[in-house]
């Protein structure tokens, strides 16, 4: 990124273009360097601080770790480098349980997502345009109140006297209150109805282009409606389905404030972990450590994501 | 690689056949709008049949109710005497070639052509030669393994062909099969269309908005109009005898000239007509009353111009001075100027070549063509 952003620079030096190609080309550069000023400032730099931390040793002072290098007054230089918080994530089940149970809380709320959200998807693509545009505002209008508001709402629902439970109750289904709230039951509902909207979004927007030609063309050969969703509508949709898988797993791998407030003791997520050793117990480097290994994680299916669509331009659909 | 003249079938064939395609009193209502209104059609087998008409005659709804993509609101629709009506598209014996194509993005051009074979799950080793066999029919055997975004139009236009072929269809149905084609390869493809449906006798449903093509490609055409057939018979009979203005405009140039009845026999009747202050004589063809007021049209290859006044029985004489001429090589196009201000098209064939012209501009001359030139519009 940071090479890419100085060659940019460099290119400005070539004045031997018309003025305004030359006026383009600055415009083009700049737009460019935006987003990736952006990322060094906002991704990057945040990052190698955190990167930095996580080989240091906690210490109790302020800051609550050991700086990487210190210069003595003989001018000696002494470094502190230790991977002792690695080694300690490591042999902590505690750490290796939380990215598990991340992992999968994440997976099966992905998979809940476009089970959930292809349907839906594919129904608003296929509305009338005006019942479509109330559709998406339906979809987008969640975003309008405060997240957290929304999941204190859901606590609401779930408690053992809340909403559900109580009409339960009233039809006579149940005799006693389910507990629902503190389960990962919970922590599914609120990961699920929380990140929807951006599993049916990227799916919308390229179900939407699809044409529907292609449908008659292969009910024409022969197709029934199962086979056909099976032989073009999915194939063809899968890079709605890569982006929007994305787009859910990868939060809700980090997502803290949904398992605390509805999951259970049991449901300890990586997020929650990493808040109790930043805040509980301050230990800044083995936090450090959590968010670097975390970031990882992360990374691989970004790379994943990254690498087929690379092969998507290479060999457009 | 192309006979550039395929030989024309037989324009009409035995008159007790029965029809292939029986297209029974069929309309589609859409909320109201009537797309499609109450038509009746026979196609026969092996035919190319052409459905032809402007934007938004409904030719396009009858196409897809045949194909069963939608249904229609009453009537019926038979093929090979089965009642398809409600059939749905994936076991109707009918494919078709889409406008656009419909290939389908991600499979190479065999896999597009084979998938309604694999569908319909005939054997690995006819599969594969079927599908040979319709790529090397359209000349694509070296692009199988290309997607069709690496196709040029003609070629994704072929591949569309072979995919609806090659399941050996009853019915080929065809939208527009030559709109996205520039022009040269537009002509050359209709003989070459012509050519693959006789070597194949599947019978051909064309949809179309162009009358050349029409006339050109097919045995027989429909004419619709305000989702109606208001004309059906072989190119000729469409162009020598069109029943209205309609399809008297529709293809080629032709004079209308109006007036009312004042003569009667059985055979033939005249007209006096005001416009140009003659009188006009024509074939008594259809049950019509003294005073009666008709049009009648004429077609400007069947006018003779000259200079000296023709004389004879059954003829249509109107006097005038040329207007304005248009050479064309082949043929000279008059426009001719009543004394009334009536224009008239006349089309003559350059037989001498000579290097004076025989006619000049303002010149008087005479118009005259036979009472079976004359055609009665009925509407």
């Amino acid at each position: 990124m940071l090479g890419h952003a100085k060659q940019c620079r460099a290119d400005r030096v070539n004045t031997n273009l018309p003025q305004q190609r030359t006026l383009d080309i600055l415009w083009r550069r700049f737009a460019i360097l935006v987003p990736y000023l952006w990322l060094l400032i906002f991704f990057l730099a945040p990052f190698a601080i955190i990167f930095k931390i996580s080989f240091a040793n906690p210490i109790v002072a302020l800051p609550p770790f050991t700086p990487l290098f210190e210069v003595a007054e003989n001018k000696d230089i002494s470094f502190y480098f230790t991977l002792d918080n690695y080694r300690f994530l490591l042999e902590d089940n505690l750490y290796w349980m939380s990215y598990l149970k991340s992992l999968k809380i994440a997976f099966v709320s992905t998979c809940l997502c476009l089970l959930i959200g292809y349907p839906m998807a594919y129904a608003i693509a296929r509305a009338s345009p005006g019942w479509r545009n109330i559709f998406l505002f339906l979809i987008i209008l969640p975003f309008w109140t405060s997240f957290l508001l929304r999941v204190y709402a859901w606590m609401g629902m779930l408690s053992t006297y809340g909403l559900i439970n109580n009409s339960l109750i009233a039809i006579g289904i149940i005799d006693q209150p389910l507990k629902l709230l503190y389960t990962d039951f919970a922590v599914y509902i609120g990961i699920v109805y929380s990140y929807l909207p951006f599993m049916i979004l990227p799916l919308y927007a390229i179900l939407e282009k699809l044409d529907f030609d292609l449908h008659e063309a292969a009910a024409d050969l022969g197709a029934r409606p199962f086979v056909i969703f099976r032989d073009i509508t999915l194939p063809l949709s899968l890079p709605g389905i890569i982006a929007g898988s994305l787009l859910v797993f990868i939060p809700a791998l980090g997502e803290f404030v949904i398992p605390s407030l509805l999951g259970g003791l049991d449901s300890l997520m990586i997020g929650r972990t990493l808040y109790d050793e930043f805040f509980g117990n301050r230990d800044w480097p083995l936090s450090a450590a959590v968010a670097t290994i975390l970031l990882l994680i992360l990374i691989l299916p970004m790379m994943l994501f990254q690498h087929y669509q690379a092969r998507e331009s290479q060999d457009p659909l | 690689m192309v006979d550039a003249s395929p030989q024309l079938k037989p324009v009409w064939r035995a008159p007790d056949e029965a029809p292939f395609i029986q297209i029974e009193n069929v309309s589609k209502d859409f909320d109201g709008y009537l797309a499609v209104n109450s038509v009746n059609l026979d196609i026969y087998k092996e035919e190319l049949f052409a459905i032809l008409g402007g934007s938004g005659c409904g030719k396009t709804t009858l196409l897809r109710m045949l194909a069963g993509f939608e249904t229609p609101s009453s009537g019926r629709i038979l093929i090979d005497g089965v009642d398809m009506t409600n059939v749905p598209p994936y076991e109707r014996p009918v494919n078709m070639m889409f406008q656009s194509y419909a290939l389908f993005p991600h499979m190479t051009v065999e896999k597009n052509v084979s998938y309604g074979l694999v569908k319909e799950g005939i054997d690995k080793q006819e599969l594969g030669s079927r599908v040979s066999d319709i790529l090397e029919l359209v000349q694509m055997t070296e692009y199988a393994r290309r997607k069709p975004n690496q196709l040029s139009g003609g070629q994704r236009q072929r591949v569309a062909l072979a995919r609806a072929l090659v399941k050996k269809p009853k019915v080929l149905l065809l939208d527009e099969p030559l709109a996205a084609l520039d022009k040269k390869l537009r002509e050359h493809t209709q003989f070459e269309l012509m050519n693959i449906q006789e070597q194949t006798g599947v019978t051909f449903i064309v949809v179309t908005h162009d009358q050349d093509e029409a006339m050109i490609l097919s045995s027989r055409i429909a004419v619709m109009q305000n989702g109606a057939v208001i004309q059906s018979g072989t190119p000729k009979e469409i162009y020598e005898y069109p029943l209205n203005r309609y399809v008297a405009n529709f293809f080629g140039t032709i004079n209308l000239f109006e007036g009312n009845v004042s003569k009667l026999s059985d055979k033939e009747l005249e007209l006096e007509c005001s416009e140009t202050g003659t009188t006009i004589k024509a074939m008594n063809v259809l049950e019509t009353i003294l005073g009666a007021r008709l049009s009648v049209a004429v077609r400007p290859e069947k006018i003779s111009i000259s200079k000296e006044k023709p004389v004879g029985e059954s003829i249509s004489v109107i006097r005038g001075v040329v207007w304005d001429l248009g050479y064309h090589g082949n043929l000279s196009i008059y426009r001719v100027k009543t004394s009334s201000g009536k224009i008239i098209q006349v089309s003559a064939q350059n037989r001498v070549r000579s290097a004076e012209r025989v006619l000049e501009w303002d010149e008087e001359v005479f118009l005259c063509w036979d009472t079976q030139s004359s055609v009665v519009l009925t509407e």
